[in-house]
Protein backbone atom coordinates (compact mmCIF):
# COMPACT_ATOMS: atom_id res chain seq x y z
CA UNK A 1 0.00 0.00 0.00
CA UNK A 2 1.36 3.41 -1.03
CA UNK A 3 0.23 5.87 1.63
CA UNK A 4 0.69 9.02 -0.49
CA UNK A 5 -2.10 7.78 -2.78
CA UNK A 6 -4.73 7.66 -0.04
CA UNK A 7 -7.34 10.21 1.04
CA UNK A 8 -7.55 12.02 4.36
CA UNK A 9 -10.39 9.78 5.57
CA UNK A 10 -8.58 6.60 4.54
CA UNK A 11 -5.39 7.73 6.30
CA UNK A 12 -7.36 8.80 9.36
CA UNK A 13 -8.79 5.31 9.77
CA UNK A 14 -5.32 3.81 9.32
CA UNK A 15 -3.96 6.16 11.97
CA UNK A 16 -6.78 5.31 14.36
CA UNK A 17 -6.31 1.57 13.94
CA UNK A 18 -2.52 1.72 14.17
CA UNK A 19 -2.09 0.79 10.50
CA UNK A 20 0.15 3.79 9.80
CA UNK A 21 1.91 6.53 11.72
CA UNK A 22 2.11 10.15 10.69
CA UNK A 23 5.84 9.65 10.12
CA UNK A 24 5.07 6.81 7.68
CA UNK A 25 2.66 9.05 5.77
CA UNK A 26 5.03 12.03 5.65
CA UNK A 27 7.82 9.66 4.57
CA UNK A 28 5.64 8.34 1.75
CA UNK A 29 4.66 11.82 0.55
CA UNK A 30 8.25 13.06 0.51
CA UNK A 31 9.38 9.91 -1.32
CA UNK A 32 6.78 10.73 -3.97
CA UNK A 33 7.93 14.37 -4.09
CA UNK A 34 11.49 13.12 -4.61
CA UNK A 35 10.26 10.92 -7.45
CA UNK A 36 8.12 13.36 -9.45
CA UNK A 37 8.71 16.95 -8.34
CA UNK A 38 11.54 17.43 -10.86
CA UNK A 39 8.99 16.93 -13.63
CA UNK A 40 5.87 18.53 -12.11
CA UNK A 41 7.33 21.46 -10.13
CA UNK A 42 4.27 21.90 -7.91
CA UNK A 43 6.21 23.55 -5.08
CA UNK A 44 8.15 26.77 -4.63
CA UNK A 45 9.37 25.87 -1.13
CA UNK A 46 9.43 22.49 0.62
CA UNK A 47 9.14 22.28 4.41
CA UNK A 48 10.64 18.82 4.73
CA UNK A 49 12.49 19.09 8.06
CA UNK A 50 9.56 20.89 9.61
CA UNK A 51 7.15 18.22 8.30
CA UNK A 52 9.17 15.32 9.74
CA UNK A 53 9.54 17.05 13.11
CA UNK A 54 5.81 17.77 13.23
CA UNK A 55 5.03 14.16 12.20
CA UNK A 56 7.08 12.90 15.16
CA UNK A 57 5.06 15.22 17.41
CA UNK A 58 1.79 14.04 15.84
CA UNK A 59 2.81 10.42 16.50
CA UNK A 60 3.19 11.27 20.20
CA UNK A 61 -0.33 12.70 20.17
CA UNK A 62 -1.66 9.62 18.37
CA UNK A 63 -0.05 7.35 20.97
CA UNK A 64 -1.66 9.44 23.69
CA UNK A 65 -5.03 9.04 21.95
CA UNK A 66 -5.27 12.73 21.04
CA UNK A 67 -6.43 12.48 17.45
CA UNK A 68 -7.97 15.47 15.68
CA UNK A 69 -9.61 15.50 12.21
CA UNK A 70 -6.33 16.24 10.40
CA UNK A 71 -3.82 14.78 12.84
CA UNK A 72 -0.74 13.62 10.95
CA UNK A 73 -2.06 14.51 7.48
CA UNK A 74 0.42 16.19 5.06
CA UNK A 75 -1.10 19.31 3.51
CA UNK A 76 0.38 21.79 1.01
CA UNK A 77 -0.28 25.52 1.11
CA UNK A 78 -0.48 27.89 -1.85
CA UNK A 79 2.38 30.35 -1.55
CA UNK A 80 -0.14 33.18 -1.07
CA UNK A 81 -0.93 32.37 2.58
CA UNK A 82 1.52 33.70 5.14
CA UNK A 83 3.51 31.14 7.09
CA UNK A 84 5.45 32.40 10.10
CA UNK A 85 9.15 31.78 9.56
CA UNK A 86 8.70 30.23 6.09
CA UNK A 87 9.26 32.00 2.79
CA UNK A 88 6.02 33.34 1.25
CA UNK A 89 6.52 34.71 -2.26
CA UNK A 90 3.10 34.90 -3.94
CA UNK A 91 4.98 33.70 -7.03
CA UNK A 92 6.60 37.11 -7.38
CA UNK A 93 10.11 38.51 -7.61
CA UNK A 94 8.94 41.44 -5.48
CA UNK A 95 8.39 39.05 -2.52
CA UNK A 96 11.28 36.69 -3.37
CA UNK A 97 12.72 36.92 0.15
CA UNK A 98 9.64 37.63 2.28
CA UNK A 99 9.44 35.66 5.52
CA UNK A 100 6.18 36.56 7.28
CA UNK A 101 6.28 37.29 11.01
CA UNK A 102 2.84 35.70 11.48
CA UNK A 103 0.64 32.83 10.28
CA UNK A 104 -2.51 33.28 8.20
CA UNK A 105 -5.70 32.28 10.06
CA UNK A 106 -6.19 29.33 7.70
CA UNK A 107 -2.71 28.10 8.64
CA UNK A 108 -3.47 28.47 12.34
CA UNK A 109 -6.75 26.60 11.92
CA UNK A 110 -5.23 23.74 9.94
CA UNK A 111 -2.46 23.39 12.51
CA UNK A 112 -5.01 23.35 15.33
CA UNK A 113 -6.79 20.53 13.47
CA UNK A 114 -3.52 18.56 13.44
CA UNK A 115 -2.33 19.14 9.85
CA UNK A 116 1.33 18.87 8.85
CA UNK A 117 2.59 21.28 6.20
CA UNK A 118 4.66 19.89 3.33
CA UNK A 119 5.49 23.19 1.66
CA UNK A 120 4.34 26.17 -0.33
CA UNK A 121 2.97 25.60 -3.81
CA UNK A 122 3.57 27.38 -7.07
CA UNK A 123 1.07 29.86 -8.49
CA UNK A 124 0.58 32.58 -11.05
CA UNK A 125 2.23 35.75 -9.79
CA UNK A 126 -0.14 37.39 -7.26
CA UNK A 127 -2.77 34.81 -8.36
CA UNK A 128 -3.17 36.62 -11.69
CA UNK A 129 -3.44 33.97 -14.34
CA UNK A 130 -5.20 30.81 -15.45
CA UNK A 131 -2.20 28.59 -16.16
CA UNK A 132 0.52 28.99 -13.49
CA UNK A 133 2.83 30.23 -16.26
CA UNK A 134 3.36 33.71 -14.80
CA UNK A 135 5.19 32.57 -11.63
CA UNK A 136 8.62 34.13 -11.11
CA UNK A 137 9.73 30.67 -9.95
CA UNK A 138 8.99 28.80 -13.19
CA UNK A 139 6.00 26.91 -14.54
CA UNK A 140 4.12 23.95 -13.05
CA UNK A 141 3.26 21.08 -15.38
CA UNK A 142 0.01 19.13 -15.49
CA UNK A 143 0.63 15.65 -14.00
CA UNK A 144 -1.72 14.15 -16.63
CA UNK A 145 0.32 15.55 -19.52
CA UNK A 146 3.59 17.30 -18.79
CA UNK A 147 3.32 19.41 -21.97
CA UNK A 148 0.18 21.02 -20.64
CA UNK A 149 -0.65 23.65 -18.03
CA UNK A 150 -2.25 22.59 -14.71
CA UNK A 151 -4.63 25.55 -14.75
CA UNK A 152 -4.27 28.48 -12.42
CA UNK A 153 -3.72 30.44 -10.50
CA UNK A 154 -3.51 27.69 -7.83
CA UNK A 155 -1.87 25.30 -10.33
CA UNK A 156 0.77 24.07 -7.88
CA UNK A 157 -1.81 23.15 -5.23
CA UNK A 158 -3.93 21.25 -7.80
CA UNK A 159 -0.95 19.46 -9.35
CA UNK A 160 0.43 18.51 -5.92
CA UNK A 161 -2.83 16.73 -5.01
CA UNK A 162 -3.16 15.09 -8.46
CA UNK A 163 0.45 13.85 -8.33
CA UNK A 164 0.15 12.59 -4.70
CA UNK A 165 2.78 15.11 -3.59
CA UNK A 166 0.49 15.91 -0.64
CA UNK A 167 -2.84 14.53 0.59
CA UNK A 168 -4.79 17.78 0.29
CA UNK A 169 -3.93 21.41 -0.26
CA UNK A 170 -5.09 25.00 0.14
CA UNK A 171 -5.67 27.42 -2.71
CA UNK A 172 -7.32 30.78 -3.27
CA UNK A 173 -10.00 31.63 -5.80
CA UNK A 174 -10.64 35.16 -7.10
CA UNK A 175 -12.15 34.28 -10.48
CA UNK A 176 -11.81 30.48 -10.65
CA UNK A 177 -8.29 29.90 -9.34
CA UNK A 178 -9.31 26.84 -7.29
CA UNK A 179 -12.08 25.36 -9.45
CA UNK A 180 -10.39 25.62 -12.85
CA UNK A 181 -7.06 23.96 -11.87
CA UNK A 182 -9.01 21.33 -9.90
CA UNK A 183 -10.95 20.49 -13.08
CA UNK A 184 -7.86 20.44 -15.29
CA UNK A 185 -5.95 18.23 -12.82
CA UNK A 186 -8.84 15.85 -12.02
CA UNK A 187 -9.26 16.67 -8.32
CA UNK A 188 -11.99 18.24 -6.14
CA UNK A 189 -11.77 21.98 -5.44
CA UNK A 190 -14.11 24.27 -3.53
CA UNK A 191 -14.50 28.03 -3.44
CA UNK A 192 -16.55 28.78 -0.31
CA UNK A 193 -18.97 31.70 0.10
CA UNK A 194 -17.36 35.12 0.41
CA UNK A 195 -16.93 35.58 4.18
CA UNK A 196 -16.97 31.87 5.09
CA UNK A 197 -13.19 31.38 5.46
CA UNK A 198 -11.02 34.06 7.05
CA UNK A 199 -8.56 35.73 4.70
CA UNK A 200 -6.40 37.07 7.51
CA UNK A 201 -2.86 36.48 6.22
CA UNK A 202 -3.93 35.83 2.64
CA UNK A 203 -1.95 38.13 0.33
CA UNK A 204 -4.63 40.29 -1.26
CA UNK A 205 -5.36 40.36 -4.98
CA UNK A 206 -8.98 41.59 -5.36
CA UNK A 207 -10.47 41.96 -1.91
CA UNK A 208 -14.15 41.88 -2.87
CA UNK A 209 -13.63 38.54 -4.67
CA UNK A 210 -10.78 36.62 -2.98
CA UNK A 211 -11.66 33.49 -1.03
CA UNK A 212 -9.63 30.57 0.37
CA UNK A 213 -10.60 26.93 -0.20
CA UNK A 214 -9.37 23.33 -0.35
CA UNK A 215 -8.15 20.91 -3.03
CA UNK A 216 -8.78 17.25 -2.19
CA UNK A 217 -8.87 13.80 -3.76
CA UNK A 218 -12.57 13.33 -3.08
CA UNK A 219 -15.65 15.14 -1.78
CA UNK A 220 -15.52 13.62 1.71
CA UNK A 221 -12.03 15.08 2.14
CA UNK A 222 -13.37 18.43 0.95
CA UNK A 223 -15.92 18.31 3.78
CA UNK A 224 -13.18 17.46 6.31
CA UNK A 225 -11.02 20.35 5.12
CA UNK A 226 -13.97 22.77 5.17
CA UNK A 227 -14.74 21.76 8.75
CA UNK A 228 -11.18 22.75 9.65
CA UNK A 229 -10.94 26.10 7.87
CA UNK A 230 -14.45 27.65 7.88
CA UNK A 231 -15.59 30.06 10.56
CA UNK A 232 -15.66 33.59 11.86
CA UNK A 233 -12.48 35.55 12.58
CA UNK A 234 -12.69 38.88 14.36
CA UNK A 235 -9.43 39.94 12.70
CA UNK A 236 -11.04 39.87 9.26
CA UNK A 237 -13.70 42.51 8.67
CA UNK A 238 -15.46 40.60 5.85
CA UNK A 239 -15.60 37.37 7.85
CA UNK A 240 -19.22 36.52 8.59
CA UNK A 241 -20.25 35.58 12.16
CA UNK A 242 -22.34 32.51 11.38
CA UNK A 243 -22.33 29.00 12.71
CA UNK A 244 -20.49 26.40 10.65
CA UNK A 245 -22.27 23.03 10.21
CA UNK A 246 -20.44 19.71 10.23
CA UNK A 247 -19.97 19.35 6.48
CA UNK A 248 -19.30 15.61 6.66
CA UNK A 249 -22.96 15.11 7.63
CA UNK A 250 -23.97 16.08 4.08
CA UNK A 251 -21.93 13.33 2.39
CA UNK A 252 -24.52 10.57 2.16
CA UNK A 253 -27.83 12.45 2.13
CA UNK A 254 -28.47 12.12 -1.63
CA UNK A 255 -30.42 14.59 -3.77
CA UNK A 256 -33.72 12.82 -4.34
CA UNK A 257 -36.36 15.37 -5.31
CA UNK A 258 -33.87 18.19 -5.92
CA UNK A 259 -34.14 20.62 -8.79
CA UNK A 260 -30.83 21.29 -10.51
CA UNK A 261 -30.62 24.33 -12.77
CA UNK A 262 -28.86 24.13 -16.11
CA UNK A 263 -28.16 27.71 -17.21
CA UNK A 264 -28.57 27.92 -20.98
CA UNK A 265 -25.99 30.71 -21.23
CA UNK A 266 -23.26 28.29 -20.09
CA UNK A 267 -23.80 25.84 -22.91
CA UNK A 268 -22.59 27.94 -25.75
CA UNK A 269 -20.75 27.39 -28.99
CA UNK A 270 -17.04 27.21 -28.49
CA UNK A 271 -17.14 24.60 -25.73
CA UNK A 272 -14.90 21.67 -26.58
CA UNK A 273 -17.14 18.81 -27.83
CA UNK A 274 -15.68 16.34 -25.33
CA UNK A 275 -16.36 18.77 -22.46
CA UNK A 276 -19.90 19.17 -23.75
CA UNK A 277 -20.40 15.37 -23.90
CA UNK A 278 -19.12 15.01 -20.35
CA UNK A 279 -21.60 17.67 -19.23
CA UNK A 280 -24.48 15.87 -20.93
CA UNK A 281 -23.46 12.66 -19.12
CA UNK A 282 -23.35 14.64 -15.86
CA UNK A 283 -26.93 15.82 -16.43
CA UNK A 284 -28.02 12.18 -16.96
CA UNK A 285 -26.20 11.17 -13.78
CA UNK A 286 -27.93 13.89 -11.77
CA UNK A 287 -31.34 12.79 -13.08
CA UNK A 288 -30.50 9.19 -12.21
CA UNK A 289 -30.16 10.34 -8.61
CA UNK A 290 -33.82 11.33 -8.43
CA UNK A 291 -33.25 15.02 -9.15
CA UNK A 292 -34.85 16.97 -11.97
CA UNK A 293 -32.70 19.11 -14.24
CA UNK A 294 -34.44 22.33 -15.27
CA UNK A 295 -33.29 24.89 -17.79
CA UNK A 296 -32.70 28.26 -16.17
CA UNK A 297 -31.40 31.58 -17.40
CA UNK A 298 -28.67 33.80 -15.99
CA UNK A 299 -29.21 36.65 -18.45
CA UNK A 300 -26.12 38.73 -17.62
CA UNK A 301 -23.65 35.88 -18.07
CA UNK A 302 -22.09 37.36 -21.19
CA UNK A 303 -21.00 40.43 -19.21
CA UNK A 304 -19.30 38.57 -16.35
CA UNK A 305 -15.81 38.53 -17.85
CA UNK A 306 -15.82 42.24 -18.68
CA UNK A 307 -17.08 43.05 -15.17
CA UNK A 308 -14.46 40.79 -13.60
CA UNK A 309 -11.59 42.17 -15.65
CA UNK A 310 -12.45 45.70 -14.51
CA UNK A 311 -13.18 45.04 -10.83
CA UNK A 312 -10.31 42.62 -10.14
CA UNK A 313 -7.57 44.78 -11.73
CA UNK A 314 -9.00 47.92 -10.11
CA UNK A 315 -8.81 46.35 -6.67
CA UNK A 316 -5.41 44.85 -7.50
CA UNK A 317 -3.99 48.23 -8.50
CA UNK A 318 -4.92 49.49 -5.05
CA UNK A 319 -3.84 46.38 -3.11
CA UNK A 320 -0.49 46.14 -4.88
CA UNK A 321 0.39 49.77 -4.15
CA UNK A 322 1.93 48.45 -0.92
CA UNK A 323 4.88 46.89 -2.80
CA UNK A 324 7.13 49.90 -2.76
CA UNK A 325 10.51 48.51 -1.73
CA UNK A 326 10.27 50.06 1.75
CA UNK A 327 8.80 47.56 4.20
CA UNK A 328 9.60 44.13 2.75
CA UNK A 329 10.64 42.28 -0.36
CA UNK A 330 12.73 43.36 -3.31
CA UNK A 331 14.22 46.87 -3.57
CA UNK A 332 15.94 48.14 -6.68
CA UNK A 333 19.34 49.61 -5.89
CA UNK A 334 20.97 52.84 -7.13
CA UNK A 335 17.91 55.00 -7.40
CA UNK A 336 18.30 58.77 -7.28
CA UNK A 337 15.33 59.56 -5.05
CA UNK A 338 12.23 58.02 -3.46
CA UNK A 339 9.99 58.25 -6.54
CA UNK A 340 12.72 56.74 -8.67
CA UNK A 341 13.08 53.90 -6.16
CA UNK A 342 9.35 53.16 -6.23
CA UNK A 343 9.31 53.02 -10.03
CA UNK A 344 12.49 50.98 -10.41
CA UNK A 345 11.48 48.56 -7.66
CA UNK A 346 7.99 47.96 -9.00
CA UNK A 347 9.08 47.78 -12.65
CA UNK A 348 11.77 45.20 -11.92
CA UNK A 349 9.79 43.40 -9.19
CA UNK A 350 6.48 42.73 -10.97
CA UNK A 351 6.06 40.49 -14.01
CA UNK A 352 4.26 41.45 -17.23
CA UNK A 353 0.77 40.15 -16.34
CA UNK A 354 0.77 41.85 -12.94
CA UNK A 355 1.85 45.14 -14.54
CA UNK A 356 -0.83 44.75 -17.20
CA UNK A 357 -3.53 44.37 -14.54
CA UNK A 358 -2.17 47.23 -12.43
CA UNK A 359 -2.32 49.38 -15.57
CA UNK A 360 -5.90 48.35 -16.44
CA UNK A 361 -6.97 48.92 -12.86
CA UNK A 362 -5.22 52.27 -12.48
CA UNK A 363 -6.74 53.42 -15.78
CA UNK A 364 -10.23 52.24 -14.78
CA UNK A 365 -10.02 54.11 -11.46
CA UNK A 366 -8.37 57.25 -12.84
CA UNK A 367 -10.13 60.59 -12.94
CA UNK A 368 -12.65 60.79 -15.77
CA UNK A 369 -12.91 57.03 -16.30
CA UNK A 370 -14.24 55.85 -12.95
CA UNK A 371 -17.91 56.11 -13.88
CA UNK A 372 -17.45 54.49 -17.28
CA UNK A 373 -15.56 51.49 -15.93
CA UNK A 374 -15.55 50.75 -12.19
CA UNK A 375 -18.96 52.18 -11.38
CA UNK A 376 -20.54 50.64 -14.48
CA UNK A 377 -18.95 47.27 -13.70
CA UNK A 378 -20.17 47.44 -10.08
CA UNK A 379 -23.71 48.09 -11.31
CA UNK A 380 -23.66 45.18 -13.75
CA UNK A 381 -22.22 43.10 -10.92
CA UNK A 382 -25.37 43.81 -8.89
CA UNK A 383 -27.43 42.49 -11.82
CA UNK A 384 -25.28 39.34 -12.04
CA UNK A 385 -25.84 38.69 -8.35
CA UNK A 386 -29.57 39.25 -8.81
CA UNK A 387 -29.61 36.68 -11.65
CA UNK A 388 -28.33 34.06 -9.21
CA UNK A 389 -30.73 35.08 -6.44
CA UNK A 390 -33.63 34.66 -8.84
CA UNK A 391 -32.27 31.38 -10.23
CA UNK A 392 -32.02 29.87 -6.74
CA UNK A 393 -35.75 30.41 -6.23
CA UNK A 394 -36.20 27.81 -9.02
CA UNK A 395 -33.54 25.25 -8.13
CA UNK A 396 -31.46 23.87 -5.23
CA UNK A 397 -28.16 24.00 -7.14
CA UNK A 398 -26.78 24.85 -10.56
CA UNK A 399 -24.63 22.64 -12.80
CA UNK A 400 -22.20 24.16 -15.32
CA UNK A 401 -18.92 23.36 -17.05
CA UNK A 402 -15.76 24.73 -15.35
CA UNK A 403 -13.50 25.35 -18.27
CA UNK A 404 -14.53 25.49 -21.94
CA UNK A 405 -11.58 23.26 -22.85
CA UNK A 406 -9.41 20.64 -21.14
CA UNK A 407 -5.86 21.66 -20.12
CA UNK A 408 -4.18 23.57 -22.95
CA UNK A 409 -0.55 23.39 -24.05
CA UNK A 410 2.14 25.30 -22.20
CA UNK A 411 2.78 28.64 -23.95
CA UNK A 412 -0.37 28.44 -26.07
CA UNK A 413 -2.16 31.49 -24.63
CA UNK A 414 0.74 33.50 -23.19
CA UNK A 415 0.95 36.01 -26.05
CA UNK A 416 -2.74 36.81 -26.05
CA UNK A 417 -3.96 38.08 -22.66
CA UNK A 418 -7.56 38.38 -23.79
CA UNK A 419 -7.66 34.75 -24.93
CA UNK A 420 -6.17 33.72 -21.56
CA UNK A 421 -8.90 35.72 -19.78
CA UNK A 422 -11.56 33.76 -21.71
CA UNK A 423 -10.39 30.61 -19.84
CA UNK A 424 -12.29 32.02 -16.85
CA UNK A 425 -15.61 32.48 -18.62
CA UNK A 426 -17.54 29.93 -16.48
CA UNK A 427 -15.94 30.65 -13.12
CA UNK A 428 -15.82 34.42 -12.54
CA UNK A 429 -19.59 34.83 -12.02
CA UNK A 430 -19.39 32.83 -8.79
CA UNK A 431 -16.91 35.28 -7.26
CA UNK A 432 -18.85 38.32 -8.49
CA UNK A 433 -22.00 36.98 -6.78
CA UNK A 434 -20.05 35.76 -3.72
CA UNK A 435 -21.67 32.30 -3.84
CA UNK A 436 -19.88 28.97 -3.24
CA UNK A 437 -18.85 26.62 -6.04
CA UNK A 438 -17.30 23.19 -6.22
CA UNK A 439 -15.40 21.46 -9.02
CA UNK A 440 -15.79 17.68 -9.25
CA UNK A 441 -14.18 15.31 -11.79
CA UNK A 442 -16.73 14.18 -14.37
CA UNK A 443 -14.68 12.20 -16.89
CA UNK A 444 -11.72 12.18 -19.25
CA UNK A 445 -11.13 13.17 -22.85
CA UNK A 446 -10.13 10.45 -25.30
CA UNK A 447 -6.60 11.78 -24.93
CA UNK A 448 -6.77 11.10 -21.17
CA UNK A 449 -7.18 14.66 -19.85
CA UNK A 450 -9.52 15.22 -16.86
CA UNK A 451 -12.77 17.18 -17.22
CA UNK A 452 -14.55 18.84 -14.30
CA UNK A 453 -18.16 19.77 -13.56
CA UNK A 454 -19.12 22.76 -11.43
CA UNK A 455 -21.94 22.89 -8.93
CA UNK A 456 -23.08 26.24 -7.52
CA UNK A 457 -25.42 27.03 -4.63
CA UNK A 458 -26.67 30.04 -2.69
CA UNK A 459 -24.70 31.97 -0.08
CA UNK A 460 -23.45 29.77 2.80
CA UNK A 461 -24.83 26.60 1.21
CA UNK A 462 -21.52 24.73 1.17
CA UNK A 463 -23.31 21.85 2.91
CA UNK A 464 -25.84 21.26 0.10
CA UNK A 465 -22.99 21.70 -2.41
CA UNK A 466 -21.04 18.93 -0.72
CA UNK A 467 -24.26 16.91 -0.68
CA UNK A 468 -24.78 17.09 -4.46
CA UNK A 469 -21.06 16.75 -5.27
CA UNK A 470 -20.77 13.63 -3.08
CA UNK A 471 -23.91 12.07 -4.58
CA UNK A 472 -22.63 12.83 -8.08
CA UNK A 473 -19.15 11.46 -7.33
CA UNK A 474 -20.57 8.23 -5.98
CA UNK A 475 -23.13 7.62 -8.70
CA UNK A 476 -21.17 8.91 -11.74
CA UNK A 477 -18.59 6.30 -10.84
CA UNK A 478 -15.82 8.04 -12.81
CA UNK A 479 -13.06 5.58 -13.56
CA UNK A 480 -10.27 5.77 -10.97
CA UNK A 481 -7.14 6.62 -12.89
CA UNK A 482 -3.83 8.06 -11.82
CA UNK A 483 -1.58 10.22 -13.89
CA UNK A 484 1.17 8.22 -15.55
CA UNK A 485 4.18 10.05 -14.15
CA UNK B 1 -13.29 52.48 -33.79
CA UNK B 2 -10.61 54.75 -32.45
CA UNK B 3 -8.05 53.83 -29.84
CA UNK B 4 -9.36 53.63 -26.28
CA UNK B 5 -5.98 54.49 -24.87
CA UNK B 6 -3.05 56.29 -26.51
CA UNK B 7 0.64 55.88 -25.81
CA UNK B 8 0.63 59.23 -23.95
CA UNK B 9 -2.15 57.97 -21.70
CA UNK B 10 -0.20 54.78 -21.09
CA UNK B 11 2.69 57.01 -19.97
CA UNK B 12 0.40 58.94 -17.64
CA UNK B 13 -1.24 55.84 -16.13
CA UNK B 14 2.19 54.22 -15.70
CA UNK B 15 3.29 57.23 -13.69
CA UNK B 16 0.18 57.03 -11.51
CA UNK B 17 0.91 53.34 -10.92
CA UNK B 18 4.60 54.07 -10.24
CA UNK B 19 5.76 51.90 -13.12
CA UNK B 20 8.33 52.51 -15.88
CA UNK B 21 8.24 50.88 -19.29
CA UNK B 22 10.68 50.71 -22.19
CA UNK B 23 9.48 52.02 -25.55
CA UNK B 24 8.96 48.47 -26.82
CA UNK B 25 6.94 47.50 -23.74
CA UNK B 26 4.88 50.69 -24.08
CA UNK B 27 3.89 49.86 -27.66
CA UNK B 28 2.97 46.30 -26.73
CA UNK B 29 0.98 47.42 -23.66
CA UNK B 30 -0.83 50.14 -25.61
CA UNK B 31 -2.10 47.63 -28.14
CA UNK B 32 -2.95 44.95 -25.54
CA UNK B 33 -4.74 47.45 -23.28
CA UNK B 34 -6.70 48.67 -26.29
CA UNK B 35 -7.87 45.15 -27.06
CA UNK B 36 -8.89 44.60 -23.45
CA UNK B 37 -10.65 47.96 -23.10
CA UNK B 38 -12.52 47.37 -26.37
CA UNK B 39 -13.77 44.12 -24.88
CA UNK B 40 -15.03 46.05 -21.82
CA UNK B 41 -17.14 48.19 -24.19
CA UNK B 42 -19.72 45.37 -24.16
CA UNK B 43 -20.91 46.70 -20.78
CA UNK B 44 -22.31 49.81 -22.42
CA UNK B 45 -25.10 47.58 -23.81
CA UNK B 46 -26.44 46.95 -20.29
CA UNK B 47 -29.12 49.27 -18.95
CA UNK B 48 -28.02 50.11 -15.42
CA UNK B 49 -30.24 53.12 -14.80
CA UNK B 50 -31.14 53.17 -11.13
CA UNK B 51 -29.00 50.13 -10.24
CA UNK B 52 -27.06 50.62 -7.02
CA UNK B 53 -23.36 49.72 -7.56
CA UNK B 54 -22.41 46.60 -5.59
CA UNK B 55 -19.18 46.58 -3.65
CA UNK B 56 -19.31 43.40 -1.60
CA UNK B 57 -21.24 40.18 -2.13
CA UNK B 58 -22.26 39.83 1.50
CA UNK B 59 -23.09 43.17 3.01
CA UNK B 60 -22.11 43.42 6.62
CA UNK B 61 -23.10 46.67 8.26
CA UNK B 62 -20.22 47.17 10.63
CA UNK B 63 -17.47 44.88 11.76
CA UNK B 64 -16.65 46.01 15.26
CA UNK B 65 -14.72 44.15 17.88
CA UNK B 66 -14.07 45.03 21.47
CA UNK B 67 -11.33 47.55 22.05
CA UNK B 68 -8.94 45.29 23.93
CA UNK B 69 -5.19 45.82 23.99
CA UNK B 70 -3.37 42.82 22.53
CA UNK B 71 0.24 42.00 21.75
CA UNK B 72 1.51 43.48 18.50
CA UNK B 73 4.51 42.53 16.36
CA UNK B 74 7.05 44.91 17.88
CA UNK B 75 9.94 46.71 16.17
CA UNK B 76 12.23 43.79 15.50
CA UNK B 77 9.67 41.61 13.76
CA UNK B 78 8.13 44.54 11.92
CA UNK B 79 11.52 45.50 10.52
CA UNK B 80 12.71 41.93 9.94
CA UNK B 81 11.88 42.05 6.22
CA UNK B 82 12.96 45.62 5.55
CA UNK B 83 15.38 46.04 2.62
CA UNK B 84 17.10 48.68 4.78
CA UNK B 85 16.46 49.61 8.38
CA UNK B 86 18.24 51.71 10.95
CA UNK B 87 17.30 51.57 14.61
CA UNK B 88 13.52 51.47 14.84
CA UNK B 89 13.05 52.95 11.34
CA UNK B 90 12.61 51.88 7.72
CA UNK B 91 15.32 53.56 5.66
CA UNK B 92 14.54 55.09 2.25
CA UNK B 93 16.41 57.29 -0.26
CA UNK B 94 16.41 61.00 0.45
CA UNK B 95 12.94 62.54 0.17
CA UNK B 96 13.54 66.21 1.00
CA UNK B 97 16.32 68.20 -0.68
Amino acid sequence: MILSRLTIHELQSLIRTGGATSSDIVQSVFARIEEVEGRVHAYITLMKDHAFAEAARADQDIKAGKIKPLTGIPIALKDIVCTKGFLTTCGSHILYNYVPPYDAMVVQKLREAGAIFTGKTNMDEFAMGSSTETSYFGITRNPWDLDRIPGGSSGGSAAAVAADECIASIGSDTGGSIRQPAALCGVVGMKPTYGRVSRFGLIAYASSLDQIGPFTKDVEDCAIMMNAIAGYDSQESTSVPMNVPDYTEFISRGIDGWKVGIPKEYFIEGIDPEVNEAMQRAITTIEGLGATCVEISLPHTEYCLAVYYIIAPAEASSNLARYDGVKYGFRSQDSIDLLDMYKKTRSAGFGAEVKRRIMIGTYALSSGYYDAYYKKASQVRALIKRDFTEAFTLCNAILTPISPTPAFKIGERMDNPLQMYLSDIFTVSTNLAGIPGISVPCGFTKGGLPIGAQFLAGHFEEGPLIQIAAAFEKYANIEKRRPNL
Amino acid sequence: MGLKITKDEVDYVAHLARLDFSEAEKSKFTSQLNDILMYMETLSQVDTAGVEPMSHAISLQNAFRDDIVKDSLGHDLSLSNAPEARGPFFRVPKVIE
